[in-house]
């Protein structure tokens, strides 16, 4: 029991902010300013080649 | 043509003959039949082999788009078949006389063929045809190791035979969604390690700098799904000339074993790359780019994270520990997020071309179809809230919520990427009649409505009824009643089951006029490989 | 690491989602398998006799699952409805575990020894002789097909291959050299004291009328009615009651 205690505690406290804290930074990451153009290229990908298909 | 040819032709003769001696040994008729039809596909494959001999080298410049056409065809075709099959169980549920009360087509035996010709050989092909398509296209390279594509279409529905048959003749490992007993699931996962040395291979020798988006959905889709297979399926054969096998796991570890494959099949397989094929299909109907790259990376990697966590959902109130319950339920809520996010980027897309639902037909039905992948995924999330879900468990609301999903999100989008492809494979501008696609749309809409709605009022009429007390305390009704109260509702269903079906076969009748008297084009790699085709 | 060389890296790419994917199914399966209080420890439960097997491998066959739950849950309507609430102890030697999704019939959990054997003969039959609202299939075939006894032991030594939660060998070494035996012995009622000796709270009688043949409706009732009878719910206490 008291095993299954501590990690449900760590879970809803450590694990649960560093869930939240990885998932901010990689969001914020993907959003950073100066990515725009790189991505803006990346979504023209599918529409390069609209001669052929 | 060399020595290689010759180690693949002497492999399948050993392939053959290995079956032939399992077929002969079997200990039950379904793995005598079973191996005899493996045995057949191994010396069709030794034939076409071998006829390839003194032949001139097939040419191998331009996309490899041969698998491609092959599958979609028979995308078309499977998705014909498991629709057909759909409305007859309706009608055995609506109408028990449907039953012939022989053991190969009873309610227990048709029902997971229904949802494994829909899900597996339907949607499947759907993923293995529109990978294929778009990993070239976004690659601007041909398909990886040569004819091992070749090898994963027609092992892909060899596999789907042998389920087929087997349900059939009562050969099942008891597992939702994952019915194939131990010696299919040895086959698929050889096809599918091979589906995914073509992906990843046509990834590493890729000629665009960045891999786009739908690449992702589609990779992690067919890893996952190596995974949950492999795990799920583990299990212990009686005799190896035998097909019956006893699971590896019992009880509780067993049950959430298969609901994680479970909702996963629905994460991985009936999701990330269904929207893999969104991240491309629909760009390209508007000609616009994605609304959202960024949102798009985001979406990826947490609906990943977090649909994996989601399977205890369908375990709520059993005897699973309440810890993985709770765990399933805030993953699942938590998992509307990505799925809204996912959503709100495909119909952006549409920005600015909205006039363009008017004019494309096509398009709408894949506009339609990420709307219903915007409903089934915010009705799933409340479906697995506990208090939700100890009404609608063993209901037909689950069936309501999964047809949604299934016909509405993963019907409609592969029917929409079908009537794109197929065209342009056969060197067509558009399809033979944009009106009969129109039809086909809502004919189709209107049959989903009709069946989601009827299977609402059922289950939650269903299960307000096991749970009605009388001034006494009393339960109201007995079991059979409430069957007797599903009437109704089973006969709506199954109506809307036909409406579908009808707007499938129309689909039919227009890609056939498509396709017909035309004749394949080859299309060239854009940029240095070109010159190299010359 | 900077998340461009994901994007341009398909082997990095690969393995980052592979991880990401296997979190879940480790923190949420991993544990079931070690955590002591996963299943309870209860009096009474037993392995599938092997006629009881042989008629819950009819019942799997048949896709009785995809209609027939197994599994009560702690609410009054189906603990008066069913019978007591499922406990994991109960499915503990189920290979695979047949809880269901879905009820378009009853749940079955705790059917064993509600209805009589001409009763489930007769439903299994035609359904609808007996119950007039029902959409069951008739399954009058299984009265024909007999059960092949010959071989039975290597079923029992199969499952003693699976791991049983770690408490060693699901069957005894007697209880497999003796299953041909036992699963005649316990479908006739003839010479089944050995056999009722070896498995507790067994029931040995000819089950579906035709004492000449061993058939699979004989196996299929004699599980039916087994289901949910092993634990005796008048000795056993839990603390969660029915919500």
């Amino acid at each position: 029991m008291s095993t299954y205690d501590t990690m449900r505690h760590f879970a809803d406290s450590w694990g649960l902010i560093a869930m939240f804290v990885f998932f901010a930074a990689a969001t914020a990451f993907v959003f950073r300013p100066g990515s725009r153009a790189h991505y803006e290229e990346a979504a023209r990908i599918p529409l390069k080649n609209a001669s052929e298909d | 043509m060399g020595a290689g040819s010759l180690v693949q032709m002497g492999l399948w003769a050993l392939l053959a003959l290995l079956a032939i001696t399992m077929g002969a040994k079997a200990e039950d008729l379904p793995f005598a039949v079973h191996m005899y039809i493996f045995a057949a596909a191994a010396l069709l494959a030794l034939v076409f082999k071998a006829r390839s001999f003194g032949k001139p080298a097939p040419d191998t410049s331009g996309y490899l788009d041969g698998v491609v056409r092959y599958g979609a065809i028979i995308t078309v075709f499977w998705g014909v078949v498991g629709f057909l099959v759909g409305v007859v169980v309706a009608l055995q549920l609506a109408f028990p006389g449907w039953n012939p009360d022989l053991e190969w087509f009873n309610f227990g035996r048709l029902r997971p063929l229904h949802t494994s010709a829909v899900v597996f050989a339907f949607g499947g092909n759907a993923l293995i045809t529109t990978s294929f398509y778009v990993v070239q296209r976004t690659n601007r390279t041909r398909l990886a190791l040569g004819n091992l594509s070749w090898f994963v279409f027609w092992g892909y529905q060899l596999f789907i035979v042998l389920a087929a048959t087997g349900y059939l003749l009562g050969v099942t490992e008891g597992r939702e969604y994952a019915e194939p007993e131990w010696y299919v699931d040895l086959w698929l996962t050889i096809v599918w390690v091979a589906y995914f040395l073509v992906f990843f291979g046509t990834l590493l020798q890729r000629k665009e700098s960045h891999i786009y988006v739908a690449n992702w959905f589609y990779l992690s889709f067919i890893v996952t799904i190596a995974m949950l297979h492999i795990v799920n399926n583990l299990s212990i054969p009686v005799s190896i000339f035998g097909s019956k096998s006893y699971s590896a796991f019992s009880g509780v570890q067993d049950a959430l074993t298969q609901w994680w494959y479970g909702h996963n099949a629905v994460g991985f397989f009936l999701t990330a790359g269904f929207l893999g094929m969104m991240y491309y299909f629909v760009p390209k109907r508007v000609e616009r780019p994605v609304y959202s790259y960024r949102l798009s990376i985001v979406h990826f990697w947490s609906l990943i994270f977090l649909y994996i966590w989601a399977g205890p959902h369908h375990l709520h109130y059993t005897a699973l520990p309440d810890w993985a319950q709770t765990l399933g339920m805030v993953f699942s809520i938590m998992l509307w997020m990505p799925s809204w996010g996912g959503m709100i980027n495909g119909l952006m897309t549409l920005s600015g071309a909205w006039d363009k639902l008017r004019t494309d037909p096509v398009l709408r039905m894949m506009v339609i179809s990420v709307a219903f992948y915007g409903m089934s995924t915010f009705e799933g999330p409340m479906m697995s809230i506990k208090a939700v879900n100890s009404l609608s468990h063993y209901t037909d609301w689950t069936i309501g919520h999964v047809h949604s999903g299934a016909l509405g999100w993963v019907g409609m989008i592969s029917m929409g990427c079908m009537y794109h492809l197929i065209p342009r494979l056969w060197g067509q501008k558009e399809v033979y009649s944009l009106r009969l696609v129109s039809w086909h749309v809502w004919l189709s809409t209107l049959g989903i409505v009709v069946y989601a709605s009827a299977m609402w009022v059922s289950g939650i009429m269903q299960g307000l009824m096991w749970r009605e007390y009388d001034d006494q305390g009393f339960l109201v009704y007995s079991f059979a009643e409430t069957v007797a109260a599903m009437h109704p509702y089973y006969v709506i269903r199954a109506f809307g089951g036909l409406l579908f079906l009808v707007g499938a076969l129309i689909m039919v009748y227009n890609l056939y006029r498509t396709i017909g008297g035309q004749r394949p084009v080859k299309v060239a790699v854009p940029g240095a490989a070109l010159a190299a085709a010359e | 690491m900077k998340h461009e060389s994901l994007e341009k890296n398909a082997t990095l790419l690969l393995i980052f989602s592979f991880l990401v994917v296997t979190v879940g199914g480790l923190v949420q399966i991993a544990p079931l398998f070690y955590l002591q209080n996963t299943i309870e420890s209860v009096e009474g439960m037993r392995p599938y006799t092997p006629l009881e097997l042989a008629g819950r491998n009819v019942y799997v066959r048949e896709g009785c699952y995809v209609c027939h739950s197994q599994m009560i849950r702690p609410f009054r309507d189906e603990v008066e409805r069913y019978g007591h609430y499922s406990l994991a102890a109960e499915s503990q030697f189920d290979h695979p575990f047949q809880w269901g999704s879905k009820r378009t019939g009853p749940d079955l959990a705790r059917v064993g020894n509600k209805y009589s054997d001409d009763w489930h003969r007769e439903h299994l039959m035609n359904p609808r002789n007996v119950v007039p609202e029902s959409v069951m299939p008739g399954y009058a075939y299984l009265m024909n097909k007999e059960v092949k006894i010959a071989g039975f032991g290597k079923h029992l030594a199969t499952l003693n291959l699976t791991a049983n939660n770690g408490k060693g060998n699901m069957y005894s070494d007697e209880q497999v050299a003796s299953a041909e035996a036992d699963l005649q012995a316990q479908a006739t009622g003839v010479d089944a004291d050995a056999m009722l000796a070896r498995y507790p709270k067994s029931q040995a009688r000819d089950f579906d009328g035709q004492p000449a043949k061993v058939t699979e409706m004989d196996a299929l009732i004699a599980y039916l009615q087994m289901m949910g009878t092993l634990v005796d719910f008048s000795t056993f206490k839990t603390e969660v009651e029915p919500r």
